[in-house]
C-alpha cells in the first residue's frame, strides 16, 4: 500500500473543506482527484504533500505515519499549478535544486548532479532549454520542466495539482498522453487533481470523485461511468440527462421506454447514447420533436424536445454515430420516437 | 521585406500618434509648466546651495567640512544610519513576511499601524520618545536612577530614527510579496529545502531590488530626518547634532559657508539616492 489516507477532516473555520477521508492508492497507480471547484481535492493533496496539516486522521506512505512529518523530509514530488519555477533560476538550476540543497553527507556531487539533470531534462525532451529563464519558456514547456524539477528528488510519490489547467486545449490533449505514458515508464505512485471528468478518465486508472469534502465514488474509469454510485457521479461524468418521476409526465416516460421495474428509485439518468432514435410518421406515437442538433466529431448530438403540451420544455440531448443520422435524415421539425435502453435510478 | 515591415510599424506608429496626440499649445504649455515649476523648486535651490557651499572658494568649504562639530555631526550622522538601517531592513523583511504569509487576528490593523509614521508629524514622533524618557516621562525616574540616558543622547536620536524609517523596506516587500505569493517557497520546501535555506536561495532572490530600493529610502530619510532628531537631540554640538541640525545651528550663527558646506553633503546624498533609485527602477522593470 502506497499511500493510506485514514479519516481526514480539515477545516478553515467554520468550512468543513474535508470530511472524514478514508483512501487507499496502490503502489504505482496513477490516481486522479476528480471534482467541483471548492469540494477540497486541492486541499487533500495539499495535506498528502504536507503542504496543509490535517484537523484529523492520519497519513501513511509506504506504511509510515507521515502526518506530523515536515514537507521537506516527506519524500514527495509536488507539481504546482502555477508551475512555480525559480524565476530568478536557469531551467538546468531549477531542476538541480533538489539535489544541490541535500544535506552534503547525502549531496551528489556537481559532476552526477550535471549527468542527472541533464538525463531529466532528455527525459522531458527539453534539454536544449537547460540555460534558458522560466520567462522564456512556453506554458507547456514549463510544466514539463516542474515535472522534471519535482522528479530529481526521486520522490516515492508524485503530486499534480491541476496539471494541465492553464494549457492551451491542443497542447493539453498532447500532454495528458505523454504523461500517461511517463508515468507507464516510470511507475512512479501518482495523484492529480483536476476538475475536468474527460481528463481524469482519459490519463488515469483510478478516479476518486469528491464533493462537498467527501468521497462519492472510487474506482477505474469505466466502473464509474457505468455504474456511478450516485446521483451526483453520474451527473459529474458524461452528459446525462435526468428524468424525475414526480416532475415528468409518468405516461410519457412509459412510451419513451422508462420503467421503474424494480421500485429502485424516482430519478433516472439516461446517458445521451442509451436514447434510440426512431422517425415516426405516427403523431399519436411519436414522443419528441428535433429542435436543434450539434455536430461532435463521430457523434451527432441531438437536442430534442417532448411532444406534448405540457410546459416542461426542458431539452433531451440523445447522441449517435453521424451514418446513422445520415441514414435517418432527421431534420429540424421532424418528430420521432424515443427509446431508452438503459436508465440508472437514484433516489 | 524587412524594408516593408519597417514601412509597416511605422505607419502604425505614426497613426497611434496622432490618434492619441493632444494640441501643439497644449502640449507646449503643459511641457513649459513642468519644466519651470521643476527648475524653480528643485534646481534653482539645489544649485544655491552648492553655489554658496563654495561661494568662499574650495579652501574655505574644506576648513567649513573639517571643524570638530562638522566632522562630529558627520559622524553621528553615519552612527545613527548605521544602526537604523539594519534595523528596519531586518524589521521589514520580518513585517513583510508576517503580513504576507500568515493569516492572524489583527493583521489588517498592523497593516496600517506600519504606516502610522507616514501620518504622524515628525515633531510628534519625537515627543513620543520625550514622553516615555524624558525627565518627567513614564520611564524618566528610573533611567535617572540607573544612570541611562536616552533623551538629549545618541539612543534617543537613533529611537527617533528608526521609528520615523521603519515602514520604508516593508512598504516596498509587502505588495511584491503579496503579488508574488508563495508558491515558489513551497516548490522549495517540497523539493527538501530547509526554511533559511528556501529563504536565501528563492525569497531573497525574487524581493532583492525591492529590499535595496526600501533600503535606500530608508537610509536616505535616516540620514536626512529633522524634526523628530530635532525634539529628542537638545541640541548639543559635538555630542548630539546630527548633519541636518548642525546645517541649522551653523546658519543660526550666520555661518553661511559652514550651514551650506553641511548642506552640500546631504544634497550630495540626495543625488545619490536619486541615481542608484533611478538604476534600481530600472532593475526591478527589466528582471
Amino acid at each position: 500500500m502506497s499511500i493510506l489516507l485514514s479519516d481526514i477532516s480539515k477545516n478553515f473555520g467554520a468550512f468543513a473543506a474535508l470530511n472524514h477521508i478514508n483512501l487507499e492508492v496502490p503502489e504505482g497507480e496513477l490516481v486522479a482527484l476528480l471534482g467541483p471547484s471548492g469540494c477540497g481535492k486541492t486541499t487533500l493533496l495539499r495535506i498528502i504533500a504536507g503542504l496543509e496539516h490535517t484537523d484529523k486522521g492520519k497519513v501513511l506512505i509506504n506504511g509510515e505515519d507521515k502526518t506530523h512529518q515536515n514537507v521537506s523530509q516527506r519524500g514527495i514530488g509536488f507539481v504546482f499549478q502555477h508551475y512555480a519555477l525559480f524565476r530568478h533560476m536557469t531551467v538546468f538550476e531549477n531542476v538541480a535544486f533538489g539535489l544541490r540543497v541535500k544535506p552534503r553527507h547525502s549531496r551528489p556531487s556537481n559532476e552526477v548532479i550535471n549527468k542527472k539533470v541533464h538525463a531529466l531534462l532528455d527525459l522531458v525532451q527539453l534539454d536544449w532549454l537547460h540555460s534558458r529563464y522560466p520567462d522564456q519558456l512556453s506554458g507547456g514547456q514549463r510544466q514539463r520542466i516542474a515535472l522534471a524539477r519535482a522528479l530529481a528528488v526521486e520522490p516515492s510519490v508524485l503530486l499534480l495539482d491541476e496539471p494541465f489547467g492553464a494549457l492551451d486545449a491542443s497542447v493539453r490533449k498532447d500532454l495528458r498522453l505523454w504523461l500517461r505514458n511517463l508515468h507507464h515508464d516510470l511507475n512512479v505512485t501518482s495523484i492529480f487533481v483536476t476538475h475536468d471528468q474527460e481528463e481524469a478518465m482519459e490519463v488515469a486508472s483510478q478516479v476518486v470523485v469528491l464533493n462537498h469534502g467527501q468521497i462519492e465514488q472510487q474506482g477505474s474509469p469505466s466502473d464509474i461511468y457505468d455504474h456511478p454510485s450516485n446521483a451526483f457521479v453520474s451527473r459529474f461524468i458524461g452528459q446525462t440527462n435526468v428524468f424525475d418521476l414526480d416532475e415528468h409526465d409518468n405516461d410519457w416516460l412509459k412510451t419513451a421506454g422508462i420503467i421503474n421495474i424494480n421500485n429502485t428509485g424516482k430519478i433516472a439518468h439516461v446517458r445521451p447514447h442509451d436514447i434510440l432514435i426512431e422517425k415516426s410518421d405516427n403523431l399519436q406515437d411519436a414522443t419528441a420533436v428535433v429542435k436543434d442538433w450539434q455536430h461532435l466529431g463521430a457523434l451527432i448530438r441531438l437536442e430534442l424536445v417532448k411532444n406534448d403540451t405540457s410546459t416542461s420544455k426542458k431539452p433531451v440531448f440523445a447522441e449517435m454515430p453521424k451514418e446513422q443520422f445520415k441514414e435517418l435524415a432527421i431534420r429540424i421539425g421532424d418528430v420521432v420516437k424515443l427509446k431508452i435502453r438503459q436508465a440508472h435510478w437514484f433516489h | 521585406m524587412t524594408t516593408h515591415i519597417q514601412q509597416i510599424q511605422h505607419t502604425i506608429a505614426s497613426s497611434k500618434k496622432s490618434t492619441i496626440q493632444d494640441p501643439l499649445w497644449v502640449r507646449l504649455t503643459l511641457i513649459t509648466t513642468a519644466i519651470a515649476f521643476i527648475s524653480l523648486f528643485i534646481c534653482v535651490p539645489l544649485g544655491l546651495v552648492i553655489f554658496q557651499a563654495f561661494s568662499k572658494g574650495l579652501t574655505a568649504y574644506f576648513t567649513a567640512l573639517s571643524q570638530p562639530d562638522t566632522l562630529s555631526a558627520i559622524k553621528l550622522t553615519l552612527i545613527v544610519a548605521l544602526v537604523t538601517v539594519p534595523l528596519n531592513t531586518l524589521f521589514g523583511i520580518v513585517a513583510a513576511w508576517t503580513i504576507t504569509r500568515f493569516d492572524f487576528p489583527g493583521k489588517s490593523l498592523l497593516t496600517t499601524l506600519i504606516d502610522l509614521p507616514f501620518s504622524v508629524s515628525p515633531v510628534i514622533s519625537g515627543l513620543i520618545f520625550v514622553l516615555l524618557f524624558g525627565a518627567q516621562g513614564w520611564f524618566g525616574e528610573w533611567l535617572m536612577a540607573h544612570d541611562i540616558k536616552i533623551i538629549f543622547a545618541v539612543p534617543g536620536i537613533i529611537l527617533a530614527t528608526v521609528f520615523i524609517t521603519f515602514p520604508f523596506v516593508a512598504r516596498q516587500l509587502i505588495p511584491l510579496m503579496q503579488e508574488m505569493g508563495h508558491q515558489e517557497e513551497e516548490a522549495a520546501l517540497s523539493l527538501g529545502a530547509g526554511g533559511w535555506k528556501t529563504f536565501f536561495s528563492v525569497t531573497l532572490p525574487n524581493i532583492k531590488w525591492a529590499l535595496l530600493y526600501g533600503v535606500l529610502l530608508c537610509n536616505a530619510r535616516a540620514m536626512g530626518e529633522f524634526g523628530a532628531v530635532s525634539v529628542v537631540s537638545g541640541h548639543i554640538r559635538g555630542l548630539t547634532n546630527t548633519l541636518p541640525l548642525h546645517v541649522e545651528v551653523s546658519y543660526n550663527d550666520y555661518d553661511v559657508i559652514g550651514a551650506f558646506a553641511s548642506a552640500s553633503i546631504l544634497a550630495g546624498l540626495a543625488i545619490v539616492t536619486l541615481v542608484l533609485k533611478t538604476i534600481l527602477e530600472w532593475k526591478q522593470s527589466t528582471r
